[in-house]
């Protein structure tokens, strides 16, 4: 029987209980950056490469501080890149940051007001990164055929969006994204668009492997209360999906009996 | 001399090693260095000297989504 206990996910060859997946970005400060993902129980969390900041703020605490490699699981992305390159460039920086630390988040971006994907160069810097050895959870469009083609470059999960990123909109186009865990063997987790609990369990309910977001719980009024929602959000969509929902009819059943009616 | 550090002009010593110039920046926590798009390995750090006009980034792990 399957329970939250035994239903685990495998990326690359390491097991994760916790199917949601979080970013750093956009928090107030560390101390809500910690709470937050302590409160949301992820053990996969995205960072982003710059450049350190010379010469200034010498004693603010280090994201590696609050987010310790040795407790999760570090996912270094490559957002801001608009080519293969340069996201190739920060793949191999990243892994040398993080002691050779292999599993990356690739997103090529083509556009600032959408940051929809460039398909073209993230395929392109699958390929090498693959190539150069890396794990690579790949973010992408809801194109059921672009979703196959990353698994067969030998991308370790792919990441369809469920909407533009920090829009919060929700899952636009579920019936792509259940094509695309359908044609699956690699894990599916939507990354990026979704803004409230329901949206991640709606995710989950489609069979998604995990959802990755940043922004929804950020964001939120208070992020630490919806670091526990998305959480219980996630746990409810995945049991809900492995129970198997009851078919939808026009019209009503009644759930009490006909028989023994004394009236 | 001076080289180019983190897309600013940054005046060190001639011959200055990387651990010389991570110490001269009190650096702390983890990072990663390029000079002219070439990542230097940390177990370089001491041997590889920089000249002038190189290129240089140093780079960490910031908040992101």
């Amino acid at each position: 029987m399957t329970n939250s206990h035994t239903d685990k996910f495998t990326i690359a060859g390491s097991k994760y209980s916790s199917r949601l997946l979080v970013g750093t970005g956009k928090y107030k400060n560390s101390e809500e950056t910690k709470s937050a993902i302590d409160k949301s129980g992820a053990e996969i969390v995205t960072v982003a490469i710059r450049r350190t900041n010379i010469g200034q703020e010498k004693n603010a605490p280090n994201l590696l501080d609050i987010i310790p490699p040795d407790k999760y699981t570090i996912l270094p992305n490559t957002a801001g890149c608009y080519d293969a390159a340069s996201a190739v460039r920060t793949c191999r920086l990243a892994r040398e940051l993080l002691n050779g630390h292999d599993l990356v988040k690739l997103e090529v971006l083509a556009d600032e007001k959408t940051l929809f994907p460039n398909i073209t160069q993230t395929l392109d810097a699958a390929k090498e990164l693959v190539d150069d050895n890396f794990k690579v959870m790949v973010y992408t469009t809801d194109d059921p055929i672009i979703a196959k083609r990353l698994e067969e470059i030998g991308c370790v999960a792919v990441m369809p969006l469920a909407a533009p990123i920090g829009s919060g909109l929700g899952i636009q186009n579920p019936y792509n994204i259940r094509t695309i865990v359908e044609n699956a063997s690699v894990p599916i987790i939507v990354d990026a668009g979704v803004g409230t609990a329901s949206d991640a369990s709606i995710a989950m309910e489609l069979g998604c492997d995990g959802v990755l977001m940043n922004t929804a719980i950020a964001e939120a009024k208070n992020p630490i209360l919806m670091a526990s929602a998305m959480k219980k959000a996630i746990q409810a969509g995945r049991e809900a999906y492995l129970a198997g929902r009851m078919p939808k009819r026009a019209y009503a059943s009644a759930s009490s009996p006909i028989d023994g009616r004394f009236f | 001399m001076k080289v180019l550090l983190n897309g600013s002009s940054y005046s060190i010593e001639n011959n200055c090693s990387i651990v010389a110039l991570i110490k001269n920046l009190e650096l702390n926590g983890k990072y990663a260095v390029e000079i002219n798009q070439t990542i230097i390995p940390r177990s370089e750090y001491s041997n590889q000297k920089i000249n002038s006009g190189d290129k240089i980034e140093i780079v960490q792990a910031i908040g992101g989504g």
